[in-house]
C-alpha cells in the first residue's frame, strides 16, 4: 500500500482522479436514491402551490435573510410537535425552490404558522416587534409598506413551471392580475384566484389597504400560507395519536 | 505588481482587462438597473482601472533578467494583504450582528443593514474572503517552495486572485441590496456563481501545470490537501448552485433543486465546505508552515496519508447530519451519523499527528507566539472535530441542532482552527516576503495570540452555555405533561450569552487589527527580496 501510494505521489493527475472518485462515492450514493422513492416524490392529493402573491412574498423572505433566524421544519420529536404542530413531510416542501427548512431558531419555527395569529398582528410585529412582543430581538423591518414590484412574477413563475411546479397556463396568464386581485377582495378578480388556486387560499386586505399592493401584502400573504398548502400532515397526525 | 510584469505579459493583461470591461458593460446594459446593473458597472470600473494602469506601463522598463530565478510572490503579498482588508471588514460585521442580538433596537431603519442580510455578508466574507484569499495565498507561496519552481506563468495568479475577490465583491454586495439564493454558504446569485466556475478553472490549471514543472519528484502533502480543496470545493459549488436564472438579463434564478433534494444537496455542499474548504486546505497550511516553523519534520509520513485519503473519502458521506429527524428518509440520517463518528479517526490522525511534530521544539512553541498560534489551531482542530463527530449523534442532535450550540461549535472551528492557523502562516510568511527576520511590532504578535485565546474561548463557553440551555427549555416538560417555558423565555434566556458573545468578538477583532497594522508595517517600505530563511529555486533542473 505504501510502495503503491509512494508512485502515486509522483503523478500528479493520479491524485487528482484518486480524489475525485474518493469524494464522488458518498454524494452520489446518498443523493440519487431521493430522486425515486415514493417517501420523497409523492404529492399529496389537496396540495396547492403558492399564489403568485404568496410567492412574492416568499421572495421578501428570502431577501430580508428571515431564514437565518427562522425554520420551517418541524422535526419528528414530542416536544416540537406540542410545540408547533405536526411534524413535517418531506412532500410539504416538494415545490419549493430552494427549501427553506434553516439551520438556526432564534425565533420560533414557522412552518406551522399559517391562521395562528390575525393579518393585523404580522404587520404591526414586522414593522416593530417590540410594540407587540416587548422583550422580542427580531430586527424591524419599517420599509415593507412600500409598494410591490410585480412586474417579474409571471417570469418568476413561468420559471418554477419549467422545474416542475404545477403553474399551468390559465395560471400563468393571470399572474400579475391574481396577485392583486387576492389583497382586495372585494374586486372582480378574488374570484378567479379562489377558482385557480382553491377555497383555503386567503384572499384579504393583509395590510389592511385594499388599494394599494405592498410588499408587506405579499409577506403577510406568504406567512399565512406557511402549514396550509396541504392537509396531509394533520391527517397524519391524529391517525397516529387518536 | 506590474512592474514583475514582462512586457508581453502586461498587454495579454491588457487584454484581459478590456475583456473584463466588456463583460461588465454587457451586464450592466442587459440588466440596466438592480443589482446585476451594479455589479456589471463595478466590473467595468475594475476592467478600466486595470487597462489603464496595463496600458500606462506598456513603455515602462521590463523586470529583471535573472526573475525566471526566483520564486513569484507578488501574489501571495498581494493575496495575504486581502485577505487581512477582508478579516477586519467580515470580523467587524460578525461583531455588529453579535450586537444586534442583544441590542436589536441598533439596527439602522434601512434595509441594506438588517440581521439577515448582515449575517450571509459576515459568512461569506470571513469564508471565502479571508479563508479563501489565504488559501490561495499560501497555496502560492507552498507549491512553489515544495516544487522548487516558479508558478508556471505570471498572468493567471493575478486573474484568480482579482476575479476571486470580485466573486467576493459581489457576493457581498449582492446580499445588501437583497440579492440571494438563501442557500447557506452559497448564497451569491448565478453570474457570479458562473465567474466563479472559470476562476477556479484558471486556478486548478495553474495548479497543475507549475507541479508539471517541479523539480521534486514527489508532491509533499500539503499539495495533496490543496489538490483536494481545489477539486471538491469545484463539485461542490457546480452541483449546488445549479439554477435557472428568471431572465439572463436579471439577477433572479432559481436553485433546480427543490424540498428534500435540495436539502441533501444544500448540506453535502454545505458540511464539504467546513470539510474542503474549511478543513482540507488549511491542513494543506498546517502541513507545510508548522513543520518550517517548528525546524521538525512531519512526525509520520504514514498517518498523513491514511489521515488524508480518510478525510476525502468520509467527509462527504456526514452532510446528512444537518437534516437528523426531518422529513429526509431515516437511513440517509443513519449514513450521515456513522460515517461522522467515523470522521474522528483520521481527523484525530491529522491533528495527532501535527501536534507530535512539536515533540522536540517545545521550548519554540513556549518562546515563539506564532508557532504558538500553530500550536493552538491543531488543538482546536482536534477539539472541534471531537465536537462534531459528538453533535452528529442523533440524540444528542435532537438537542442541540438549531440552537446556538452549533454557532458554538462553528466558531471553535473558525475562531481556534482556521484563522489561528492563517494568523500563524502570515506572521511566519510576511517577514519572509519582506526579507526581514522578524515581523516588525514582534511583542504585538504575543499580544494578538493572547486576544485571539481570550476571545476564542469566551465566544464559545458563551455559546456552549446558550445552546444547551435552549436546548433544554425547548423540551422540558411540567408535571401536567405541558411544557414548561415559552420559546420567548428561551429568547429572554439569551441576552447575557449574547452580550458575552460580542465582547469575545472584540477580543477576537481587535487581535486581526493588530494583525492587520502589523503587518502593513512590516511590508511597508522594504523592497522585495528573498527572505534569508527562504528555500533556494533551482535554476537548472537535477537531472
Ligand atoms: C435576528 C433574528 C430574526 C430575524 C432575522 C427575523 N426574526 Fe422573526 N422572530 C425572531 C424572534 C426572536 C421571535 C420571537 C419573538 C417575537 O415574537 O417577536 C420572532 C418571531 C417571529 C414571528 C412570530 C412567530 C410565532 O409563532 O410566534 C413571526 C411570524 C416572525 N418572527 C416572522 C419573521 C419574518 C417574516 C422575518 C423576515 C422579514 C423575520 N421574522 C426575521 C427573530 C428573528
Ligand atoms: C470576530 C469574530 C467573529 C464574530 C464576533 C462572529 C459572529 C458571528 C455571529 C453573530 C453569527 C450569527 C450567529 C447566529 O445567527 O446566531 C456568526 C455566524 C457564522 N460565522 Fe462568525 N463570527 C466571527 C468570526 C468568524 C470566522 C473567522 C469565521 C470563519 C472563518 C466565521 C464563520 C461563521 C459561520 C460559518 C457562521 C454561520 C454559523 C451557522 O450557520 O451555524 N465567523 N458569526
Amino acid at each position: 500500500m505504501l510502495r503503491l501510494h509512494y508512485n502515486l505521489e509522483k503523478l500528479s493527475m493520479g491524485l487528482v482522479v484518486g480524489i475525485i472518485v474518493a469524494a464522488s462515492i458518498g454524494g452520489a450514493v446518498e443523493i440519487a436514491p431521493l430522486f425515486t422513492i415514493d417517501q420523497t416524490v409523492e404529492i399529496p392529493d389537496d396540495m396547492r402551490p403558492l399564489t403568485p402573491l404568496e410567492l412574492a412574498g416568499r421572495e421578501v423572505f428570502i431577501r430580508e435573510g428571515c431564514y437565518a433566524c427562522h425554520s420551517q421544519m418541524v422535526r419528528h420529536l414530542a416536544d416540537e410537535i406540542d410545540r408547533y404542530g405536526p411534524y413535517s413531510l418531506a412532500s410539504e416542501s416538494a415545490w419549493d425552490h430552494p427549501m427553506l427548512w434553516g439551520s438556526k431558531r432564534t425565533g420560533p419555527d414557522l412552518a406551522r404558522l399559517g391562521g395562528k395569529y390575525s393579518d393585523a398582528w404580522h404587520v404591526a410585529h414586522l414593522i416593530d416587534p417590540r410594540a407587540v412582543v416587548p422583550t422580542s430581538i427580531m430586527p424591524a423591518y419599517p420599509w415593507l409598506e412600500r409598494s410591490l414590484d410585480a412586474s417579474d412574477i409571471g417570469a418568476q413563475m413561468g420559471t418554477l413551471a419549467r422545474l416542475g411546479v404545477p403553474y399551468d397556463d390559465a395560471r400563468l396568464a393571470n399572474a400579475a392580475a391574481d396577485a392583486l386581485a387576492q389583497s382586495s377582495p372585494d374586486s372582480d378578480g378574488a374570484a378567479g384566484v379562489a377558482e385557480r388556486y382553491g377555497d383555503n387560499v386567503a384572499i384579504r386586505a393583509f395590510d389592511g389597504d385594499p388599494s394599494r399592493l405592498t410588499e408587506m401584502d405579499a409577506l403577510v400573504a406568504y406567512l399565512q400560507s406557511l402549514g396550509t398548502q396541504t392537509r396531509l400532515p394533520y391527517a397524519i397526525m391524529s391517525e397516529e395519536q387518536p | 505588481m506590474i512592474r514583475s510584469l514582462t512586457i508581453a505579459e502586461r498587454q495579454t493583461g491588457l487584454f484581459i482587462a478590456i475583456i473584463l470591461s466588456v463583460i461588465g458593460l454587457t451586464m450592466a446594459a442587459a440588466a440596466r438597473q438592480g443589482p446585476m446593473a451594479v455589479h456589471g458597472t463595478m466590473a467595468l470600473i475594475l476592467g478600466l482601472f486595470l487597462a489603464i494602469a496595463l496600458a500606462g506601463a506598456l513603455d515602462k522598463p521590463s523586470p529583471r533578467a535573472d526573475r525566471e530565478q526566483n520564486y513569484y510572490d507578488e501574489p501571495t503579498r498581494f493575496g495575504i494583504v486581502m485577505t487581512l482588508i477582508w478579516a477586519v471588514i467580515a470580523m467587524g460585521v460578525g461583531v455588529w450582528v453579535a450586537a444586534l442580538l442583544y441590542w436589536p433596537e441598533a439596527t439602522p431603519p434601512w434595509p441594506a443593514t438588517s440581521f439577515g442580510r448582515l449575517r450571509p455578508f459576515h459568512t461569506t466574507g470571513v469564508i471565502f474572503g479571508f479563508g479563501g484569499n489565504a488559501l490561495i495565498a499560501t497555496s502560492f507561496h507552498v507549491l512553489q517552495r515544495t516544487s522548487r519552481a516558479r508558478l508556471a506563468d505570471s498572468v493567471s495568479p493575478w486573474v484568480v486572485l482579482i476575479g476571486f475577490n470580485l466573486f467576493c465583491v459581489w457576493a457581498v454586495t449582492g446580499y445588501l441590496m437583497g440579492s440571494t439564493q438563501s442557500k447557506e454558504y452559497a448564497e451569491a446569485e448565478w453570474y457570479a456563481d458562473l465567474w466563479l466556475v472559470v476562476i477556479w478553472v484558471v486556478y486548478f490549471a495553474l495548479y497543475m501545470r507549475t507541479l508539471a514543472r517541479r523539480k521534486e519528484p514527489h508532491i509533499y502533502v500539503a499539495n495533496w490537501y490543496y489538490l483536494a480543496f481545489i477539486l471538491v470545493v469545484a463539485m461542490l459549488h457546480i452541483v449546488n448552485n445549479l439554477a435557472l436564472p428568471v431572465s439572463f438579463a436579471g439577477t433572479k434564478s432559481f436553485t433546480i433543486w427543490a424540498g428534500v433534494q435540495d436539502a441533501m444537496v444544500q448540506w453535502w455542499y454545505g458540511h464539504n465546505a467546513v470539510a474542503f474548504f474549511l478543513t482540507a486546505g488549511f491542513l494543506g497550511m498546517l502541513y507545510y508552515f508548522l513543520p518550517v516553523r517548528s525546524g521538525r519534520p512531519i512526525w509520520s509520513y504514514r498517518l498523513s496519508i491514511v489521515s488524508f485519503w480518510g478525510i476525502v473519502f468520509f467527509y462527504i458521506w456526514v452532510g446528512s447530519h444537518h437534516l437528523h429527524y426531518t422529513a429526509l428518509p431515516y437511513w440517509v440520517q443513519t449514513l450521515g451519523m456513522t460515517f461522522s463518528v467515523m470522521l474522528l479517526v483520521p481527523s484525530w490522525a491529522s491533528a495527532g499527528n501535527a501536534i507530535a511534530t512539536l515533540n522536540g521544539a517545545w521550548h519554540k512553541v513556549r518562546d515563539d507566539a506564532t508557532l504558538r498560534f500553530m500550536f493552538v489551531a491543531a488543538v482546536f482542530y482536534g477539539l472541534s472535530t471531537f465536537e462534531g463527530s459528538f453533535l452528529a449523534i442523533r440524540p444528542v442532535n435532537s438537542l442541540s441542532h438549531y440552537t446556538d450550540w452549533t454557532v458554538g461549535h462553528v466558531h471553535s472551528g473558525t475562531l481556534g482552527w482556521v484563522a489561528m492557523i492563517v494568523f500563524g502562516a502570515i506572521y511566519t510568511l510576511v517577514p519572509q516576503l519582506s526579507g526581514r527576520e522578524d515581523m516588525a511590532w514582534p511583542r504585538a504578535v504575543e499580544w494578538h495570540f493572547w486576544l485571539a485565546v481570550a476571545g476564542t474561548f469566551i465566544y464559545v463557553v458563551a455559546m456552549w452555555n446558550a445552546g444547551i440551555t435552549q436546548g433544554l427549555m425547548w423540551r422540558t416538560y411540567d408535571a401536567n405533561g405541558a411544557l414548561s417555558y415559552s420559546f420567548l423565555q428561551s429568547v429572554q434566556a439569551m441576552a447575557p450569552y449574547y452580550l458575552l458573545r460580542a465582547i469575545g468578538g472584540v477580543l477576537f477583532l481587535s487581535g486581526a487589527i493588530l494583525c492587520a497594522l502589523n503587518t502593513r508595517a512590516t511590508l511597508k517600505g522594504v523592497r522585495f527580496g528573498v527572505g534569508t530563511a527562504d528555500r533556494p529555486l533551482v535554476s537548472q533542473p537535477a537531472e
